[in-house]
């Protein structure tokens, strides 16, 4: 789960890491009233949405009237910011993050996240600030250091310091690098993130270390302890197919194509997209049912799959291990009656009660097209949507 | 032969008494499994499934001599059941739940590296000799014993390499999930090298899929180390950019974990890659020349 900057930078200030002055509001009103109570003359407006590369398409702006804040604000709340990041629609501006102005002199980078590979929590920094990252440590790695967390001791002050003289901090500033970084290890552990990135962490004209950026992700798997946490998800961000799709413990994630994909298991729900993709089709979701499927599940999953518009064929690929695949076909036929179904339905049933299941859809007198294997569901499927691309 | 179990692998179960673990202990007891008992605080000195209850694996194990456990405890309570089971002297614990923080597997995968305990999982199918011994939620009914070592992330796409090489006649020797999570007890390195030492294995499949970096590791250690055939098919083609394909660790994320360089750095080190799932009896085919 991600959060917004303004919730981040809570986080942050909690912790003691200096962060802007702000106020996060929800209408045009109250941003002119937060530039006032701010004080000043000059501010930054930001729209909030979870994505990067807002400044470039405009939801960051610098202003220097508290009128300015506030046709800010009207121009961006209830309107969708496209991002280089975001897809065509973009994501939905509901709050506006009003801040102090912070002069800068230079920019560094400051990111922590769980390294698979070492299986530590590392940290990276770099003086290539205010950039996409990426780039840095795809073009000039050795640009970005490292400093690798043990977990049994935590974060020490000596990583903050080689990784502050690296950076070419100087005098104070090593003080406040090592207090950001061991404030920002601390939170990492106690919050149970999955992500870290202030981009930039500036150096001020005076001197000083300031977040200006705060991006968080958090280990959604950890949200059941982490319960302030659990009150700042924002479902207006997430696809709302998705976000009703959860409720039902069902995992969809929407794409662009017109074959819709039900299936169980993450790795066979890809390995499936995979397929259809091979044989010329585009699926239009990736959408896992999960080991427990029940009847009532898979009706709401086929609901779901045909609410996207575009898709012209659906494709059942059901491996049953715990789960059984009458039950599959059960559910199946009470969502094509229910619902009524127009595009055609390839099923693909294997494992455990296949046989059973292959015969009630055959005897429910559905126009349901039967495969045999999986290459077979794949074509019949591609064939069904109007054939293979290109 | 076989690795990690055989018909000797004494398992106890924790959570034993609840729903997943009743269920899948009868299940394991039906396949011959050799089941000596289960964990259930508070219910110790019961009987469930013919089996005797322990309050603690120190008990269980002191009783049993078991040499394994699999883990069906809810989330939260796990990294607490695998370092139990890990200090009570259990020698491979297998770990089938599914949503466990990722701090805590961070945790319990180093004491258990400390302790010398080998950790399969979590968010897995488990571990299964065919013919031998169950440990996990895999359906029985498409193992055969055979030939073929098959090692994946995937619970679903373990089950298609299973049947392809039984319709093909070649059966298994074990097959391992070692899950999808982000963190997971034991790498594919861990397991391909058991695989290349063992005599009963003469292919291997490997299946990965998007995200992270280990798919790249194991092609790495396979070109080093692995003299056998090795088939992998890795799941997630088609999948976007920063979108979490329902396995926690299958996400692309700062453009690194795609499976384009997963194949190429297998293709690099000798593997034979399918680009179709329905493609791996066939791909052992044309490796092994059966």
């Amino acid at each position: 789960m991600n959060l917004h900057e303004y919730q981040g930078k809570q986080l942050f200030a909690e912790y003691g890491l200096p962060v802007s002055r702000g106020y996060a509001v929800d209408t045009p009103e109250e941003a002119a009233a937060a530039a006032e109570k701010i004080g000043g003359d000059m501010w930054v407006v930001k729209a909030q949405v979870h994505a990067g590369g807002r400044g470039k398409a405009g939801g960051v702006k610098l202003i220097k009237s508290p009128d300015e804040a506030r046709e800010f604000a009207a121009r961006w709340l209830g309107k969708n910011l496209v991002t280089y990041q975001t897809d065509a629609n973009g994501q939905p501006v509901s709050k506006i993050l009003v801040e102090t102005c912070t002069d800068i002199a230079d920019e560094l980078y400051l990111g922590a996240v769980v390294d698979r590979a070492s299986r530590r929590v590392v940290f990276m920094a770099s003086t290539e600030g205010g950039v996409e990252i990426e780039k840095v440590a795809e073009e000039t790695p050795e640009k970005i250091l490292r400093a690798t967390i043990d977990p049994l001791v935590g974060a020490q002050p000596y990583q903050g310091r080689e990784l502050a003289f690296k950076l070419g901090l100087q005098g104070d500033q090593i003080k406040q690098f090592v207090k950001i970084f061991l404030g920002l290890s601390q939170m990492f552990q106690e919050k149970d993130l999955a992500l870290i990135e202030i981009n930039p962490l500036v150096i001020t004209e005076a001197g000083d270390l300031h977040c200006l950026d705060a991006k968080i992700g958090v280990d959604s798997n950890a949200l059941y302890r982490q319960k302030a946490l659990q009150e700042m998800h924002d479902p207006s961000q997430e696809d709302p197919r998705e976000a009703h799709a959860a409720k039902w413990d069902l995992n969809y994630v929407a794409l662009d194509g017109s074959i819709g994909c039900m299936v169980n298991g993450a790795g066979l729900a890809m390995g499936t997209m995979d397929i259809v993709a091979l044989h010329g089709g585009f699926p239009a979701n990736f959408l896992d049912v999960g080991g427990g499927a029940t009847k009532e599940r898979v009706a709401e999953a086929f609901k779901i799959i045909l609410s996207d518009d575009n898709v012209k064929a659906v494709l059942i690929n059901i491996f049953g291990g715990i789960v059984r695949c009458d039950l599959i076909a059960e559910g199946v036929i009470g969502a094509v009656e229910e619902i009524g179904v127009n595009v055609p339905v390839v099923v693909r049933l294997e494992g455990n009660n296949a046989e059973l299941g292959r015969k009630a859809l055959a005897d429910s007198g559905l126009n349901i097209i039967a495969a045999s294997s999986l290459t077979d569901a794949a074509q019949r499927a591609v064939e069904a949507a109007g054939g293979a691309a290109k | 032969m076989s690795i990690l179990i055989d018909s000797n692998t004494k398992v106890i179960c924790q959570g034993f008494t609840g729903s997943q673990g009743t269920f899948h202990s009868e299940q394991a007891i039906a396949y011959g499994t050799r089941m000596v008992g289960g964990v259930t605080p508070g219910k110790g000195g019961q009987e469930h499934l013919g089996l005797p209850v322990f309050n603690t694996v120190a008990d269980a194990v002191a009783a049993t001599g078991a040499d394994a456990s699999v883990i069906y405890v809810p989330a939260p309570f796990c990294k607490d059941s695998i370092l139990e089971a890990a200090n009570a002297g259990i020698q491979l614990i297998v770990c089938i739940t599914e949503g466990i923080p990722t701090l805590d597997m961070l945790e319990a995968k180093i004491k258990c590296d400390e302790l010398g305990v080998r950790l399969i999982g979590p968010n897995c199918p488990g571990v299964i000799t065919p013919g031998e011994c169950k440990i996990g939620i895999m359906p029985a009914n498409i193992h055969l014993p055979g030939k073929v070592g098959i090692v994946s992330r995937s619970g679903t796409l373990t089950y298609e390499a299973v049947k392809q090489t039984t319709d093909a006649g070649y059966g298994q020797s074990t097959c391992v999930g070692i899950g999808g999570d982000p963190i997971p007890g034991s790498s594919f390195i861990d397991i391909l090298a058991m695989f290349q030492e063992d005599p009963a294995t003469e292919a291997i499949v490997m299946i990965g899929e998007i995200g992270g970096t280990a798919e790249e590791e194991a092609a790495a250690y396979i070109k080093a180390n692995v003299t056998k055939p090795v088939v992998s098919y890795i799941a997630g083609v088609t999948a976007p950019k920063g979108k979490r394909m329902g396995h926690a660790g299958a996400i692309i994320s700062g453009g690194k974990g795609t499976a384009d360089e997963k194949f190429a750095a297998l293709e690099d080190a000798g593997v034979k890659t399918v680009r179709s799932l329905a493609q791996i009896a066939a791909g052992l085919a044309e490796v092994t020349g059966w």
